[in-house]
């Protein structure tokens, strides 16, 4: 039985197809990249994954269990977590809150036991705590403890696509899905950035997907690569596979692409 | 490095000596009040209080959630009816009946709150428009309510009179601890929420809604809680409101009072619970006090007067309230969007840890 499967899976909106029958396996604890040009549907099927959008046709599948259909937060609570193409985070909170977020579904605190948290040793307090404690190690990892108490608005980019890392992280995900995570950064703070997915890979034991433009990176962190074009599967495969397919190469991978796609994410930043 | 924090400190109400010195400070300057203050201000006292706890209740909902709501005036309603009853009609103990009624007060934000998984903005502000105004017709209405007449609060016994455990409360001052009380309690109740999962769940619908769905947070279940617990706020504020005022009609709880309650949270600062307690009180004080005898200030009351009279309406300073608000309202919407929260954020920057 396969860890994660998506299987042919496709949504239109009014006319037109975006996605269309995109089947892919997942391995437990494997790095699995989607690349296509811009529109070709990569975020859509996130969506899809991630509840925000209803499939017309196709199943997706974690672990056995079917998620199609199910409502975002119910999607979240089986272990899929995800950051935004488009950072979204909780602008008008501090970093340490955004990143307790992530614990949202790991704690129990109601309204009655958060109103009478008079000290120390109510049940409600000690949970904070407990959770605190876990964030605090995501803090450390991301090297966030510069900007902890900081109001994410405030915040450069770079340090924001991290918060929003570190949140998706602390709802200790089976499976991570980040959407174009390298978008608007430097290389040095690429360079970290795969350093980071990296060790995600190894110490937290998460299967990533992975939406990214940046083929330096896509080569050499995933293990298997989907390429699809106008909501179509092109192929799916090992990095050196998928670099040889000549409708690859023709749909963006040519020289002038690549270049293309760079200048498009330095006027975006 | 292997400095074992205690995180305890980050959500703690006495975060530091600082601030556990200005908290008991304050605490014996309430308690103490009524040494100096004549009834009257006892009085005027007693109804900041009670818009204190539902100021604090409504901006869980507005500035914390992001909803919005032009009917609190009903669940304010609901709350002074609705202890008045239970205690006249079924005799029940006043600490119940204030309960109960918040409770029921509760039930009916649940209600409105199912309604805003799907309407935003002026759509919900008609929704709980229609809401606040249905309520008031309702109670106009119906004869066990008192209808247009209104009714009379029973007297305030907080004890088991049946018990033979009486307690009455026969004066403002005695009420004034009654409702002191209660609102810290109602207050620091808040703040303690506001710091939990709970509190970080209403933040993550309001910024960004998506997300915190995505985050695992259900978004019919904290947004019908968000109503649900500040109605219960509006509640109990509503029920302590019956006995200050000893007498109450459905008009008591019109339109304008739902929107003077939005207008003490905008200028104390939305988001914040310190802000509602501080908006609350000072347009409640600009409400009852400074601007009812603004007319009887020498030279300055002439001016107004004959200004209004030119301008406004030909009977002297009868919307000089409105006037005054909506400045006041321009001022901080311009000025500083935070409200007086924010303005005590930079105050409290200077004097960051007076007197140690
Ligand atoms: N909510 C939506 N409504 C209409 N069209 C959409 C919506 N979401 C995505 N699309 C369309 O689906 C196609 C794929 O978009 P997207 O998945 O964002 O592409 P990618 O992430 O690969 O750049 C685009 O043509 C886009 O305009
Ligand atoms: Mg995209």
């Amino acid at each position: 039985m396969a860890h994660f499967k998506v299987e042919n899976i496709g949504i239109s909106f009014g006319g037109i197809r975006a996605v269309q029958g995109v089947s892919f396996d997942v391995r437990q604890n494997s790095i699995f990249s989607i690349i296509g040009p811009n529109g070709s549907g990569k975020t859509t099927i996130f969506n899809m994954i991630s509840g925000i959008y209803k499939p017309d046709s196709g199943r997706v599948v974690l672990d056995g269990e079917n998620l199609t259909g199910l409502s975002p937060d119910r999607i979240a609570r089986r272990g899929v977590a995800r950051t935004f193409q488009n950072i979204q985070l909780f602008g008008n909170a501090t970093v340490m809150d955004n990143l307790m977020l992530g614990r949202h579904i790991h704690m129990k605190t109601g309204v009655l036991s958060g109103f009478f948290m008079l000290g120390k040793w109510t049940p409600c307090a000690r949970e904070e705590v407990r959770h605190r404690e876990v964030v605090e190690h995501i803090v450390d990892f991301l090297d966030l403890q510069s900007v902890r108490d900081q109001f994410v608005s405030g915040l450069p980019y770079g340090k924001r696509k991290l918060v929003e890392l570190g949140r998706a992280l602390a709802l200790e995900p089976k499976i991570l899905l980040l959407d174009e995570p390298s978008a608007g950064m430097n290389t040095e703070e690429k360079d970290d950035l795969r350093i980071w997915i990296k060790d995600i890979q190894e110490d937290y034991r998460v299967t990533i997907l992975l939406i990214e433009h940046d083929m330096n990176m896509v080569m050499g962190i995933s293990d298997r690569i989907l390429a699809i074009n106008q909501g179509l599967k092109i192929i799916e495969g090992t990095p050196a596979e998928v670099q040889k397919h000549p409708d690859v190469i023709a749909a963006y991978l040519g020289e002038e692409d690549i270049d293309a796609h760079d200048q498009e994410h330095r006027d975006m930043v | 490095m292997d400095m074992k924090r205690d995180y305890y400190e980050d959500i703690e109400v006495f975060s530091s000596g600082t601030v556990l010195f200005w908290s008991i400070a304050l605490f014996v300057f309430l308690f103490t009040l009524p040494l100096y203050l004549s009834s009257y201000n006892i009085y005027l006292f007693n109804i900041i209080l009670v818009h204190v706890i539902l100021a604090v209740g409504l901006n869980i909902l507005v500035g914390y959630t992001g909803q919005i709501s032009l009917g609190h005036a009903g669940f304010f309603a609901i709350g002074a009816y609705g202890t008045a009853l239970l205690m006249t009609h079924l005799g029940l103990p006043f600490f119940v009946s204030i309960i109960a009624a918040g409770l029921i007060a509760a039930f009916f934000g649940f209600i409105i709150g199912l309604p805003a998984l799907r309407l935003e903005g002026p759509y919900l502000a008609i929704a709980t428009l229609g809401f606040g105004l249905t309520i008031m017709h309702i109670i106009g209405r119906w004869d066990i309510f008192g209808g247009r007449m209104g009714i009379q609060a029973p007297p305030l016994d907080i004890g088991i009179p049946q018990w033979g455990l009486s307690a009455l409360l026969d004066s403002d001052v005695k009420m004034y601890y009654l409702i002191l009380v209660i609102a810290i309690v109602m207050v620091i109740g808040a703040r303690n929420m506001m710091k939990t999962r709970i509190g970080r769940a209403f933040v993550a619908i309001r910024d960004d809604d998506i997300a915190a769905e995505v985050m695992g947070v259900n978004l019919l279940t904290f947004k019908t809680l968000s109503f649900a617990v500040s109605a219960f706020y509006a509640g109990v504020a509503g029920g302590l409101f019956g006995f200050v005022l000893g007498f109450f009609d459905p008009f008591t709880f019109n339109l304008i009072l739902s929107i003077i309650f939005l207008v003490m949270i905008v200028v104390g600062g939305l988001g914040s619970v310190l802000g509602a307690v501080m908006g609350a009180s000072l347009i409640t004080y600009l409400q009852y006090d400074l601007l009812k005898n603004v007319d009887e200030m020498p030279y300055l009351g002439d001016a107004l007067v004959w200004f209004s009279r030119k301008f406004f309406t030909v009977i002297g300073l009868e919307n000089f309230n409105s006037i005054m608000l909506g400045l006041i309202m321009l001022g901080i919407v311009i000025f500083e969007p935070l409200g007086m929260f924010g303005i005590w954020i930079r105050i409290k920057k200077y004097w960051k840890t007076w007197p140690f």
